[in-house]
């Protein structure tokens, strides 16, 4: 806990610098091919922004979202551009997303958005579309290729047939061990749109994929899960260099699959799972299943944060800003082939990604 | 006046001497247990307590003649009969403008030196790690002591016979031999013979002597662990307590007034501190930079205006509270985290970077009446007559 200061601590930090945020300006230099620059992004995620009833918010998530919209702000060099994660709202409602939104404005760099479950079952992402556009696009910076899919599509069926209104299907996504849920997929129309975006480009492009979901199976029963993750990946799998980032599941996950690199990120939200242990107060928390015995209730800030992409090497070093808590850097390890937590190497303290799910 | 003062320190020395660990001479036979409510003085092993390096720990903490102008010495806004902090209102780890140098004022609220001997950091934003080190800082601070250099205190320690005397009992050291180490040592010593406890609260809480404190401060006990959540920083073990968690808050005093300046400030200090600044300096003389808090020295945003969890011991008579001396009574803090996070005077918004643990409170009238009063309760009774206001 960098909070829990000791000697040492103290003197490291009174040394040259010990911050990740604030970037010496001699990382800005050209990179991976000779011919594009490194960069960093910053990426926030899970804001949850949550009605209560007329102009009243909870508290506790738009102070999350405030603070990481405030801290990106200050970093020096300033990074190239803001992702956010999906889950900008809790039920998907105009007042919930417009909330967020204006939040979100005070960003200083340009802003791209990734459709998560909660701002899409209530009206299928239409309102979302107005204020942020088409639910999945491409771009390219700087020679890295980005892609933001809109992952947490489910089936026909359950979408538009199962639920006498839209309230109550998003209500249903919104639960977690939820038996009337629906695991998520990027669909075959995105996938097809995918294919033919992905066609035109050099197989040595580095390729950057946003998602909500992750793009691989981990626990179906919180939707950590997309359910086609496999036709997904075999569309990658030509490519040399693959970041997949995505968000979702509020906890740091790293993880290598062929050539594949995924990278999750935190919420400003809530950490899964959670404590229930700190109830003067009415939690506004997801009915919860499994306890979390490593955040400290009394900081509502920790085990939530943000993230500065830093995408150095032509793949992605994820620095972690964690409040009340340690700050953690998940880095390729170009030698192992694979991400590694660069505070964690001690050969007893490793633990290897899986290779199978 | 002069009498209590001299029996609350010679107390505390005294106390301060049952340490394990600790072996010397002096006050050979004195064998007094630690004051009801502390634990042990933690005492690095590169530096022993001695009833010398007391002694002249104690002269030089007294001498008016470190400074640019010789009328300031670290006494001057640590104050024996003050509790250790200053007088009134908005001082500093400086001094008030009519104690000289020049009339400049420091930035931040003198902090006591009562039981710093436990602290893990020193200064508001602890920037320091340790007394010893700490105690160097201020004689070249230009709003404190205001010397260009530490020579003119070796000058004097190497010379005046009083100190030629006892650095070489204390130290084995005469002329040359004499550094800014022992002068740092010898003052750290000093200080962590300033320990106080022994208060109604730890008789009530420690001794479990009911009628020791009143019915509201037993009440106000409840809020302090409860609802108030005043305890999760300010700590109270099973059997002692600090009151403090020796960690980094950001609890909105200041920086709500410099929020919308952070952005500029940090960029500004960061560059400035690049190019070589002095951090010390810097803080102490630049009201907005100072607003930084913990920022300033470990360049992390978490602890963007985020200061030292001060201890609660001698609370009531160390009036004005924050760092900034902003707050002038108990009931204007407790009113303060109530409203979670702001005070009277502040921008409608609490600052985008406020702690997690800060949170509107929802107290009654009686529940903050009843925690100012179980507050009250946590002066040692050397300091019952001690007043900084």
């Amino acid at each position: 806990m960098s909070e829990f200061v000791t000697r040492r601590s103290v003197l490291a930090g009174a040394g040259a610098g010990a911050a990740l945020t604030t970037l010496p300006i001699s990382m800005v230099t050209l990179a991976f091919g000779g011919e594009r620059e490194d960069f960093t992004f910053t990426y926030i995620s899970d804001a949850h922004i949550q009605q209560i009833k007329g102009a009243s918010f909870v508290r506790n998530w738009d102070q999350g979202l405030k603070r990481a919209v405030a801290e990106a702000n200050l970093v020096r060099p300033e990074s190239d551009f803001v992702i956010f994660g999906g889950d900008l709202a809790q039920l998907g409602k105009r007042e919930e997303l417009d909330h967020g939104a204006e939040m979100l404005s005070k960003l200083k760099g340009r802003l791209h958005a990734v459709m998560g479950e909660h701002d899409y079952y209530l009206d299928l992402g239409d309102y979302w579309s107005k204020l942020y556009g088409p639910h999945y696009y491409s771009f390219d910076h700087k020679g890295v290729h980005f892609v933001v899919l809109n992952s947490i599509l489910t089936s026909e069926q359950w979408t538009f047939h199962r639920w006498p209104t839209a309230e109550q299907r998003m209500l249903e996504m919104a639960g977690l061990d939820n038996p009337n849920g629906s695991p998520f997929m990027v669909g075959d129309k995105q996938r097809k749109w995918l294919a033919n975006d992905l066609a035109k480009l050099d197989k040595k492009t580095p390729l950057v994929v946003f998602s909500h979901s992750p793009l691989q199976k981990i626990y179906k029963g919180w939707n950590f899960w997309t359910d086609d993750a496999e036709e997904v990946q075999a569309l990658l799998a030509p490519f040399d260099s693959v970041n997949v980032i995505y968000g979702h599941v509020h906890q740091i996950q790293y993880n290598q699959i062929g050539n594949i690199s995924f990278n999750s990120v935190m919420a400003t939200a809530w950490p899964w799972p959670y404590p229930q242990s700190y109830a003067q107060a009415e939690s506004h928390l997801p009915v919860l299943t499994i306890p979390m015995n490593r955040a400290d209730p009394f900081f509502e800030r920790d085990a939530t944060g943000w993230q500065l992409i830093d995408m150095g090497s032509g793949r992605v070093t994820a620095r972690y800003q964690l409040w009340d808590n340690d700050q953690r850097t998940v880095a390729f390890d170009h030698k192992a082939g694979h991400p590694v937590d660069v505070a964690y190497q001690e050969p007893t303290q490793r633990r290897l990604p899986q290779n199978q799910y | 006046m002069a009498v209590r003062k001299r029996a609350a320190t010679m107390l505390a020395a005294m106390l301060s001497l049952s340490n394990a660990g600790f072996a010397n001479v002096g006050f050979a036979g004195v064998a007094v247990a630690e004051p009801l409510g502390l634990p042990p003085v933690p005492i690095p092993p590169d530096n022993p307590q001695s009833s010398d390096k007391i002694a002249l720990g104690n002269r030089l903490f007294h001498d008016l003649r470190f400074s640019s102008d010789g009328a300031v010495a670290c006494a001057t806004c640590h104050k024996d009969d003050h509790a250790f902090t200053d007088s009134p209102l908005r001082t500093s780890e400086g001094i008030r403008a009519s104690d000289g140098i020049g009339k400049k004022t420091g930035t931040r609220n003198a902090p006591t030196i009562i039981n710093s001997a436990y602290f893990t950091t020193l200064f508001w934003d602890g920037r320091s790690a340790s007394l010893e080190d700490q105690s160097q800082h201020p004689f070249l601070n230009p709003v404190e002591m205001g010397l260009a250099t530490h020579e003119p205190i070796l000058a004097i320690a190497r010379t005046d016979p009083f100190y030629v005397e006892l650095f070489k009992k204390a130290f084995g050291k005469t002329g040359d031999g004499v550094t800014m180490e022992e002068v740092k040592k010898a003052i750290a010593a000093y200080e962590r013979t300033i320990v106080s406890a022994d208060s109604p609260f730890d008789h009530w809480r420690f001794g479990h002597q009911e009628n020791a404190i009143s019915e509201a401060a037993k009440r106000g006990f409840e809020v302090f662990v409860g609802q108030g959540r005043c305890v999760s920083c300010h700590v109270i073990e099973q059997d002692q307590a600090l009151f403090t968690d020796n960690r980094f808050h950001n609890i909105g005093v200041g920086i709500n007034r410099a929020q919308f300046d952070v952005p500029r400030l940090s960029a500004e200090f960061l560059t400035a501190k690049a190019k070589g600044a002095d951090v010390d300096k810097a803080v102490l003389t630049d009201p907005k930079t100072s607003e930084l808090g913990r920022f300033a020295v470990t360049d992390q945003f978490d602890v963007i205006g985020a200061f030292k969890t001060p201890t609660l011991r001698n609370v009531a008579v160390t009036a004005p509270y924050m760092h900034d001396g902003s707050l002038r009574t108990l009931k204007d803090v407790v009113k303060h985290y109530n409203n979670g996070g702001r005070s009277e005077g502040d921008p409608a918004q609490v600052n985008d970077y406020l702690s997690g643990g800060i949170r509107p409170l929802n107290l009654t009238e009686q529940q903050m009446d009843d925690l100012v009063a179980f507050m009250e309760t946590l002066t040692t009774p050397a300091y019952f007559g001690a007043k900084t206001r």
